[in-house]
């Protein structure tokens, strides 16, 4: 009986240590001054901000690199104005902006609008998201600048990718889309 | 040895045509269902075809309608019923379908009304729309809304999980009823076999004479006790450094979020691309925790999952629909009025993955010129409910990678010339991160 009780206690102990191990918790560390960050990083919590956190709204009409301000408002007669913009990329750079337009459609609007512009993303044949339109669609007649436009601002449904991606890399979508919508009329 | 494999080829068969026979005939069932309701509503509604009318619907009005509750326009369900008590009938639905900017403009009393109720949102135009596919439309829309699918007890191919969970229970409890029946039998033979004895004379309860105790005997032999110490100490030793070594280590890390977010149903399910919501990644040293807009993108429209969904998140001991209710609040979103009401408040995500503040990495150098996967560091993300830390992200970790992985150069202008030159110098045809100056201390540490 003594003996029982004796491995008894020694497995308690042991689960006693693992049991103190909290996969919720971070683990210690050595030099915590070295290991922590003296500056203020992304997203830290700070005393100073008055959001409490290191990441703010920029001042207000403020543009930030890589961004153009765009003279087109969020209205309908602003949409209508804004179909007849051209593309102001290098037409030179064509073969190199459809790719890079590729390659940031295949991250941004395949998910629903498919990987043919069909509107047969994943989340459309899924049922999450209905409604995604097919580029050919007639009732739309989507132009480069309505591409633009829509990925500017967002509409109905869909929101702003203007948070995702920068001015350029915009227009080589919108070229892209503007590529699919010529396939799927031919 | 020899494989047996159809060891229960006859059950087998047995068993899935039984299944096979219950699933068809269920379905067959549900067809007949399906056909009666159709016909039944088809003659409410007078011409127009529901199963059609819901492909056009969700193709074209889905965007902005949904049948019940509210979206970027009003609801649909039973609209015809409705207007008919504006006093407007189908034809008036068929002009404002093909375009409602027109009625509109005509100066029609009810248009402008739900125009301005809906902040001016201006309807698409659909004069592609013939009159039979707005009367299919129409059909959808008055049928009765289908009710919430019942839970199947069936896993993802169509087999029963309930039974198999049954057997297992059943099998654990004649187990231990075999376990307990075992004891009894023990008990009652040792109980025998001391009353034979006893019977016998003999008597069983002698205590064997007490010698030296164990521990002391231990004591005096000089070696024995050498050697245990040494094995004791090597053995600390061991236990002591593998303790040291994870030290600072954060693998597994898996802290409680603000918000649980599935990772397993975002990424994995519904393949939505990592990059999609930590855009970031691309051009940053950070790849962001995505800002709420991002989140908004599609949960806008998406306010509740799916009854499947909801029974999953069971198992995990999660609503999620109340987490999505969560991001409402923190965005500031009312679904009832399907806009901002400008009251935020930031969420306070738990950082995971941290390196010391000694250490440089950058996420843009990794992932869109050296095209490293997300997974290969972060393991497999989309089959994630919790979101925990995968690899060990140690120095020795960083650096076996940069060993053995060769950088990908074929259709990388970054590296054209730099492959050429070192390869040369190398006189390898491959090149791995260290062999271009991976290993340097300055690269990570300064």
């Amino acid at each position: 009986m003594n003996s029982i009780k004796k491995i008894g206690v020694v497995f308690g102990l042991l689960s006693v240590l693992v049991s103190c191990h909290d996969k919720s918790k971070p683990n210690y560390q050595y030099m915590p001054n070295m290991y922590e960050p003296v500056g203020y990083e992304t997203y830290q919590e700070v005393g100073i901000s008055p959001t409490g956190s290191e990441a703010m709204l920029p001042p207000e009409n403020a543009i930030p690199r890589g961004w153009m301000p765009y003279g087109f408002e969020n209205t309908i007669e602003g949409k209508e104005l804004a179909s007849l913009q051209v593309s102001p990329l290098d037409s030179l750079q064509r073969d190199a902006n459809l790719k890079k337009g590729a390659e940031l459609y295949g991250i941004y609007c395949a998910i629903c609008h498919g990987p043919k512009g069909k509107g047969q993303g994943t989340l459309v044949k899924r049922e999450k998201i209905l409604g995604v339109p097919s580029y050919d669609d007639a009732g739309r007649n989507i132009t480069l600048g309505t591409t633009f436009h829509t990925m500017q601002y967002g509409l109905n449904s869909m929101g702003s990718y203007a948070s995702q991606m920068n001015t350029e890399e915009m227009w080589q979508v919108s070229e892209y889309v503007m590529q699919l919508k010529q396939d799927l009329t031919k | 040895m020899k494989k047996v494999t159809y060891r229960n080829r006859i059950s087998k068969v047995l068993g899935f045509s039984l299944l096979a026979f219950l699933l068809t005939t269920i379905s067959l069932f549900a067809q007949v269902e399906v056909a009666a309701s159709t016909t039944e509503s088809a003659a409410d509604t007078a011409g127009g075809d529901p199963v059609q009318g819901k492909a056009i619907f969700n193709q074209n009005c889905a965007t902005c309608h949904k049948l019940v509750g509210p979206h970027t326009g009003p609801e649909l369900a039973n609209v015809e019923d409705r207007l008919a008590k504006e006093g407007l009938d189908r034809e008036w639905i068929y002009a404002w379908v093909k375009n409602s900017a027109k009625v509109i403009k005509s100066g029609d009393v009810y248009a402008n009304k739900i125009f301005n109720e809906y902040k001016q949102t201006a309807m698409t135009a659909f004069p592609t729309l013939s009159n039979t596919d707005i009367d299919n439309i129409l059909a959808y829309t008055a049928a009765p809304p289908p009710a919430p699918p019942t839970l199947r007890t069936e896993g993802p191919n169509g087999e029963p999980v309930a039974s198999s969970g049954i057997s297992n229970e059943i099998i654990l409890w004649a187990l231990a009823f075999v376990f307990a029946m075992l004891v009894f039998m023990l008990m009652s033979v040792n109980k025998t076999l001391r009353s034979v004895l006893q019977e016998n004379g003999v008597d069983v309860e002698k205590e064997s004479p007490k010698g030296l105790p164990l521990w002391k005997a231990f004591a005096k032999n000089h070696f024995l006790v050498l050697v245990s110490v040494i094995f004791l100490l090597l053995g600390s030793a061991y236990f002591a450094y593998g303790w040291m070594m994870q030290v600072g280590v954060d693998q597994g890390y898996e802290p409680v979020q603000p918000i649980h977010y599935s990772h397993r149903i975002h990424a994995g399910d519904n393949e939505i691309e990592c990059k999609y919501c930590h855009s970031s990644a691309r051009k940053s040293k950070h790849s962001g925790i995505p800002s709420l807009n991002v989140c908004m993108n599609c949960h806008k429209t998406i306010s509740e999952v799916g009854p499947a969904t909801l029974a999953e998140g069971k198992q995990y001991g999660v609503d999620y629909n109340k987490e999505i209710a969560k991001l409402y609040e923190a965005v500031g979103w009312e679904v009832e009025t399907q806009s901002y009401t400008g009251e935020t408040q930031p969420i306070e995500w738990i950082r995971i993955h941290n390196l010391p503040d000694f250490a440089y990495f950058n996420h843009s150098q990794h992932v869109e010129v050296g095209k490293v996967e997300c997974q290969t560091c972060h393991g497999p993300v989309e089959e994630m409910e919790i979101m925990s830390q995968f690899s060990s992200l140690t120095m020795g970790w960083c650096v076996n990678c940069h060993r053995e992985t060769n950088v990908q150069t074929e259709g990388n202008p970054y590296y054209a010339k730099i492959h050429e030159e070192l390869s040369k110098k190398y006189k390898v045809k491959t090149l791995t991160a260290a062999q271009m100056g991976g290993l340097e201390c300055g690269k990570c540490h300064y």
